[in-house]
């Protein structure tokens, strides 16, 4: 098997998908010949040409929503938005129309698109381009929200997101596209959608995390593992609909629980997965659920960032705050 | 010069159609050949453009430099596109409102902020515009400052102000939705706006061929009911005059003006950016040497008797000094603190937010 880094994963999976199914397209602002400013399409315009690889006009409403129109007639088109932070011109698309034309049209007309984006902060860019606004999509009824972590979970993810009968949106942790490689299976499998993965098993606190978070929570939970204390990582890898299941099963087991997010703190997805632990695992808990979070100011320009983003030593004072009895 | 070939993508054929819109939206040029007007900007004045287009660029090759070694972010040069930049924000007066894009710092030096603030903005960071200039904070999102504009421009005339707001962006920022409310906007309401767009042949790594269906940029002001122009975008002196007759109909209350500056992007988008994936360097080359705005001003002066080939060399110099100059000051400010990011989110710190800073401050990060 391969060893490939997530960028390759997702990579190898598209020129997979193009080759078994004439319906699939990308359409993007340079996607084609440029390969994506990430090169995650790299080598697919040369292969499956200008036509079903489509550099569009930039405007992302456009995209978006001739995107919609190609899903509903027949298509699998694949969206490529260049940043999470440019996302927002095709809201409307996605708001008012992708998330509610199966519900208006009671089952007629369906939207299977796959909108991939990078998304968040850590790699010094410009402004506006290390937003984490997965809370705006995970909150709108109609749409599906994934996080990969991992080059193994990508690939497979990236083909339940493709399979989907519904708009699926597909968020690429921009600090994981080349953070480390793994073993990766040729050819198709599919990682589903609603399942969250246990990233580390562990017994006296459970860290839930996604995106490039889960590797932060790994990073702690070594430093504790030292202590002799056993933290459990939970890589939740969808965020709508969210694994309630695997949430309440881990903190009922370990009784304690830090959420982590580089979102904005107030409205983020911690606080719904708080009230689900309320739901599942309130009478198991031994201290109140916490989180560390990005703070309630807009992503700030990279010279601030490394006081933005939680780190290491900000996720242990709370953990070691959650662990006192 | 053949009118034709500036605005054709790689692979696009003109149509007959194309053809024929193409003449009727004529280049504006003073300069070389196929000039359709005489220069009306002083000599001193086109020596101070000189000047600030050579400052510009010898600032742009600084900073690629500094990025190399990793002393400044992700950049993006101006490269080749000094003439648009410079003449443009010199047709302005201070009390003009400016809304630029993420390319513009030229124009904003012009407009009073010094180069220290650009190098501090490409350091990550934020608030680098001085004081009292009258201009937004460069706009990220593609165009979506456009429409700002024109609530500046309406702002300026219903207080009585003699002053205009000017908008830059590229030729990618003529697709956004809000290009099209920008300028349907200011028709509607007739606001003192220009709209520039610098058509650099390049949106990253699609060509202006596939941003649109249209002979020219310009001819879209039509539809709006707006005056629409193209210019030489490489002609300091054409782009000067285009500018600032725009802004004088703009004051008189004839409305806002569409410009489009046709240029040449020379450089990467950005530092983070390798054109050679997706353009030929023959096209790159063509745009070099006597196409080259500064080139070209160059020898204009000189052929005026403006300037010798002695007093470019000493111009050279100077800016190298200065750049240098701001570099350091730049580099010699105090470093950020963490209370910049919380303070300025609102006027009034909420309490979350001072509870936030709190947190922060009392953890060891
Ligand atoms: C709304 C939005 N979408 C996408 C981007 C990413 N992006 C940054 S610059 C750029 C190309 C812009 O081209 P153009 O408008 O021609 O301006 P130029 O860079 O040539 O000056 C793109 C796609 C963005 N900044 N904003
Ligand atoms: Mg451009």
């Amino acid at each position: 098997m391969p060893e490939q880094n997530m960028v390759q994963a997702l990579n190898t999976a598209l020129h997979e998908m193009f080759a078994d199914d004439p319906r699939v397209l990308l359409m993007g602002e340079d996607v084609g010949k440029n390969g994506g400013v990430f090169r995650v399409s790299g080598g697919l315009y040369d292969k499956f040409g200008a036509e079903r690889v489509m550099d569009t006009p930039l405007a992302e409403s456009g995209i978006i929503g001739t995107a919609i129109g190609l899903a509903v007639g027949g298509m699998r088109p694949i969206v490529e938005i260049q940043f999470m932070g440019f996302l927002y011109p095709g809201l409307d698309q996605l708001f008012s129309h992708a998330s509610r034309l199966r519900t208006r049209s009671l089952g007629q007309v369906t939207v299977p698109l796959t909108l991939r984006m990078p998304y968040g902060g850590g790699i010094r860019a410009p402004e506006q381009h290390a937003d984490s606004a997965e809370a705006y999509l995970t909150h709108t009824p109609g749409l599906k929200v994934l996080v990969p972590s991992t080059p193994y979970d990508a690939k497979g993810l990236l083909y339940a997101a493709i399979e989907d009968p519904d708009p699926v949106i597909f968020l690429e942790p921009i600090r994981c596209y080349r953070l480390g490689r793994m073993e990766v299976p040729e050819g198709r499998y599919t990682v589903p959608i609603g399942k969250a993965r246990v990233a580390r098993p562990g017994t006296d606190l459970s860290l839930i995390a996604w995106g490039a978070m889960v590797n932060l929570a790994e990073k702690v939970a070594d430093k504790f593992q030292e202590a002799g204390i056993s933290i459990e990582v939970l890589d939740l890898r969808t965020l709508a609909p969210l694994d309630k299941e695997a949430i309440g099963n881990s903190v009922a087991k370990t009784g304690r629980c830090v959420i982590l997010h580089e979102a904005p703190r107030t409205g983020g997805l911690a606080g719904e997965i708080t009230a689900l632990i309320m739901e599942t695992a309130f009478w198991d808990l031994k201290a109140p659920v916490a989180r560390v979070t990005g703070f309630d100011v807009p992503y700030p320009a990279y010279a601030w960032e490394d006081f933005y983003m939680p780190n290491v030593s900000r996720v242990s004072r709370v953990v070691t705050e959650t662990l006192k009895d | 010069m053949c009118l034709l070939r500036e605005n054709r993508g790689p692979g696009q054929q003109p149509s007959f159609k194309g053809a024929l819109i193409l003449e009727s939206w004529p280049i504006y040029r003073v300069m070389g050949d196929g000039t359709v007007a005489p220069n009306v900007v002083p000599n001193e004045l086109a020596l101070k453009i000189y000047q600030d287009m050579v400052l510009l660029r010898t600032f742009d090759e600084k900073a690629l430099n500094l990025q190399r070694q990793g002393r400044v972010g992700t950049f993006p040069p101006s490269l080749g596109q000094e003439a648009t930049e410079i003449g443009s924000a010199h047709a302005l007066s201070k009390q003009d409102w400016m809304a630029p894009s993420y390319r513009d710092h030229g124009a904003l030096y012009v407009h009073g902020v010094p180069f220290e603030n650009v190098i501090l903005f490409a350091m990550g960071r934020a608030g680098s515009l001085a004081g009292d200039v009258r201009a937004l904070p460069s706009s990220i999102p593609i165009a979506t400052h456009l429409p700002h504009a024109v609530g500046l421009a309406m702002a300026a005339r219903m207080q009585g102000e003699d002053a205009v707001a000017i908008a830059y962006f590229g030729d990618g920022g003529t697709s956004e939705g809000d290009f099209h409310e920008a300028l349907n906007f200011a028709g509607v309401f007739k606001a003192p706006v220009i709209f520039l767009c610098q058509n650099n042949g390049w949106a990253i790594s699609t060509p202006v061929s596939r941003q649109t269906g249209s002979a020219t940029l310009a001819q879209k002001a039509e539809a709006y009911g707006i005056r629409g122009r193209r210019v030489d975008g490489n002609d300091a002196l054409a782009v000067y005059q285009v500018v600032r007759e725009s802004r004088e109909r703009a004051l008189a209350g004839h409305g806002p003006t569409l410009i489009e500056a046709v240029t040449y992007r020379l450089g990467p988008h950005t530092t983070a950016d390798d054109p050679t994936r997706y353009r030929d360097t023959e096209e790159v080359g063509a745009w070099r040497g006597d196409r080259d705005p500064i080139v070209r001003l160059g020898a204009y002066l000189d052929q005026q008797g403006i300037l010798t080939a002695d007093d470019l060399e000493k111009i050279r110099v100077t800016a190298l000094e200065w750049v240098n100059q701001a570099v350091e000051a730049a580099e010699a400010m105090p470093p950020v603190t963490p209370l910049d990011m919380f303070e300025h989110v609102y006027a009034t710190m909420p309490p979350r937010l001072i509870q936030q800073l709190q947190d922060f401050e009392g953890s060891d990060r």
